[in-house]
């Protein structure tokens, strides 16, 4: 059990705390417009427009555009197969309650549109033939019930058709083991961070994973095609930093004086979460609720055996081991990381040897944040993008890694990151799409069960 | 300004606050009255939303659907207890966000489409039928005060909010009771507590499994009115759910009820107060609801350290640590 850093002032005046209050309130401003102000640079034309909420309007250049009026309705959807793959030249026909048929076909965007004048339950058939092989509807029938002034989305699910044997082969598990090994770097970086603050501090930070999806954000700023454009290389160099400087002012505005104030870790926790949720909202504010990418060129890919990755993804492994090695090295060997493990050990004792503990706190935080940062730019461009909610699938990973290799441990943390890594993409070979987020709550259960300290966690009594 | 006002009372008399407070009066049992950190509660939501839609799309009648979510809701606190509840505060914090977003993942996948609708959800239709058959009102529109609405939504905002004022009624029971200081014994000192020879595991457990059930019946509510959305039921609602619980006051019985209402009508004021005041120009309609939900968010964090009793709470009632 951690206790928090204790005041330096057990009991300070009246006076003293109202000031603190006021840097509070100055410091949290003082934040915010940082975060505020980096995404401000941003042209206002440059950054995508807001995907909207609701799929209410359809695409402006369907060329069955429809608008609801009082008196009428539309009936329409967009056949997607997935998040970015549509579905043109599908015949679908409307049936209308009094049993009148219409036959549209939706456009490259994937978009179909009907206007109609009468109420009542509209049937949605989609004619399976024209189709693009392998493709299937999980309901080729749909039922949408019509208002008059309203928008009736008939919303289609596909699935592929199986198209290996029986879902299972080496080849395949070397690839997703190699996937897995990509994520597990990837969430390692991550995860020192956490480990390392928790450690330090006592504090889970619910916003960790903000810090993530916030690194490909400023690399998307700074090297995407809509923001700066610069190389990219110099664009990951820079969002380490500024999430580094983020990170040191955050433990300058916020906790510090938070931890001066005495306040408890619980409240601290909730702290997190409103700076989680201001994080993320921020994002959509000046990126929008879409998925943005840095590059938009099409990678190019290595095959190594039954294995192919992108070209990047080796790169991004690469920068990884490096950073973690440099990580365990200066933990291990420097003056100051030696510092760092006293403090995780006990922060009193570190203070009572003459150890700066606010000075090596503030470093782990800005550790945390560069570390988290560089995490997310390396993950925006082996995958698909960030958006603004990615961080809430990786918290989940992270805390998993995390408390598998014992809170509070770096190294853990590390060993930990593999093994979900690896049990997340694995997983995947048997079951499709989210339920791999499944196997890491599972694991984290078992863990919690069999041996709450983690693998590399000192057993001690934690309740 | 007439705009502003109307759009904050609507907000502050919609089922969906109600179901907000309910959802919240769980957390107070967690949190305020236990000190448990559920940091899920929507995922409690909607594993009752889902619990009584899909059976009563089954063909349910209306009070076995709410027991079915009720049941479901149980054993998914059971699940969440067994193995944090012997552990430091923080465990239960980590496995419940995680737990949440398991539950939408898993509904939304496109494997269980035929059952909980996939990421498309469950239209209301489908199951608000055998709630508004239950409507003395009849059919046609009302109009009290300023508020026109349809007669079965009358009925659904009466329901909502009696539902609200039963749980008030019955948690203030319940912390009144013997077992209520068990609970708030537990929040202050375990070790004393179990030095008492009471089962400190046992009795968090009960907080957990009966603030999970409020969960529950909120989600239900929560989901009367429109459909069963996945993806509206995420990390996001827990979060504001915890905001509204401590502006209004942890650890108060009315703090549930006074924090929603607060927390939609503040929301409203901001939102409309930032479509009227400031050009499109500078923020277009969208930005000002993320605008709205910036504001929310730091207005916890100065909440918990500048007020961390809320509005009506007692500062001494959370001066306790995981």
């Amino acid at each position: 059990m951690k206790s928090p850093i204790p005041s330096r002032r057990a009991n300070p005046g009246a006076r003293r705390v109202r000031a603190v209050g006021w840097i509070h309130l100055t410091g949290l401003a003082l934040l915010t417009s940082v975060v505020l102000g980096l995404f401000a640079l941003t042209p206002a034309s440059a950054a995508p427009a807001p995907a909207p909420a609701a799929p209410a309007a359809p695409a402006p250049a369907s060329p069955t555009f429809c608008f609801a009026t009082a008196e009428t309705a539309c009936v329409g959807g967009t056949l997607r197969l997935s998040a970015s793959e549509t579905v043109g030249g599908v015949d679908i026909t409307i049936t209308a309650p009094d049993g009148t048929e219409e036959t549209v076909t939706t456009a490259d965007t994937g978009a179909f549109n009907l206007p109609v004048e009468e109420e009542g339950d509209y049937g949605v058939v989609i004619d399976e033939e024209t189709l693009p092989d392998g493709v299937a509807p999980t309901e080729s029938e749909l039922t949408v019930p019509v208002v008059l002034g309203e928008n009736a989305i008939a919303n289609f699910q596909f699935e592929r058709e199986a198209t290996g044997a029986d879902g299972f082969s080496w080849d395949q598990f070397a690839q997703q083991a190699a996937s897995g090994i990509r994520l597990g770097l990837l969430l390692a970086m991550a995860s020192i961070g956490l480990s390392l603050i928790y450690g330090t501090t006592g504090l889970s930070n619910l916003a960790h994973a903000e810090l993530v999806t916030m690194g490909g954000m400023v690399a998307f700023f700074f090297s995407g095609a809509a923001g700066l454009g610069l190389p990219l290389t110099l664009g990951i160099l820079l969002t380490t930093l500024v999430c580094a400087a983020y990170g040191w002012a955050q433990d300058r505005v916020l906790w510090q004086p938070l931890r001066r104030r005495g306040l408890g870790i619980i409240q601290m926790m909730i702290v997190t979460i409103g700076l989680s949720l201001a994080m993320q909202y921020t994002f959509q504010y000046f990126v929008g609720a879409g998925q943005v990418r840095i590059t938009t060129s099409s990678p190019e890919t290595v095959d190594i055996g039954p294995v192919t990755l992108t070209q990047f993804s080796f790169v991004a492994m690469g920068i990884s081991i490096v950073v973690v090695a440099g990580v365990g090295y200066m933990l291990l060997r420097t003056r100051i990381g030696r510092a760092t493990r006293a403090v995780a050990d006990n922060p009193s004792l570190a203070a009572a040897s003459g150890i700066d503990v606010d000075k090596v706190i503030r470093l782990v935080w800005t550790l945390a944040a560069g570390l988290a940062g560089l995490s997310g730019v390396l993950y925006a461009l082996v995958t698909n993008g960030v958006k603004w909610d990615t961080g809430l699938q990786i918290l989940l990973l992270l805390f998993a890694a995390v408390t598998l290799g014992g809170l509070g441990t770096a190294f853990g943390a590390v060993v930990g990151s593999m093994v979900i890594g690896l049990v997340v993409e694995l997983t995947n070979i048997w079951l499709p799409g989210d339920f791999k987020y499944a196997t890491a709550l599972l694991i984290l259960i078992l863990i919690l069960l069999v041996r709450p300290q983690g693998l590399l966690g000192r057993a001690e009594r934690v309740g | 300004m007439g705009d502003i006002l109307y759009t904050m009372l609507q907000d502050a008399i919609s089922p969906l606050t109600a179901a907000y407070v309910i959802a919240a009066i769980g957390l107070n049992i967690h949190f305020g009255f236990t000190g448990l950190l559920n940091m899920g509660q929507a995922g409690f939501m909607l594993m009752g939303a889902y619990g009584f839609a899909i059976s009563t799309v089954e063909g349910a009648p209306l009070w076995l659907a709410v027991l079915i979510a009720l049941g479901a809701v149980t054993v998914f606190a059971l699940l969440l207890g067994v193995p944090t509840l012997k552990l430091r505060g923080d465990y239960l914090a980590i496995v419940t966000i995680s737990a949440a977003e398991i539950v939408r993942f898993v509904g939304r996948n496109s494997l269980l489409t035929e059952v909980t609708g996939g990421s498309g959800g469950i239209p209301g239709n489908d199951y608000r039928s055998s709630f508004t058959d239950l409507s003395p009102f009849g059919d046609g529109r009302t109009q009290i005060g300023p508020f026109d609405y349809l007669n079965s939504n009358w009925w659904l905002h009466l329901v909502a909010w009696a539902v609200v004022f039963a749980c008030l009624g019955l948690v203030a029971l319940l912390v009144r009771s013997p077992w209520g200081r068990l609970l708030r014994g537990v929040r202050e000192d375990e070790d004393a507590m179990r030095s008492l020879g009471k089962n400190v595991y046992a009795v968090k457990m009960q907080a957990l499994v009966l603030g999970g059930l409020f969960g529950a019946v909120g989600g239900i509510i929560y989901v009367l009115p429109s459909s069963v959305q996945p993806d509206g039921m995420g990390r996001q609602l827990t979060f504001f759910i915890w905001t509204a619980l401590l502006l209004g006051g942890a650890a108060a019985i009315f703090g549930p009820l006074l924090g929603s209402i607060l927390f939609f009508a503040a929301r409203a004021l901001v939102q409309t107060g930032a479509d009227t005041f400031v050009p499109s120009s500078i923020m277009s309609s969208a930005q000002t609801e993320q605008f709205a939900w910036i504001v929310v968010g730091i207005a916890l964090m100065l909440l918990v350290i500048f007020r961390p009793q809320g509005v009506i709470g007692n500062k001494r009632e959370l001066r306790f640590n995981a």
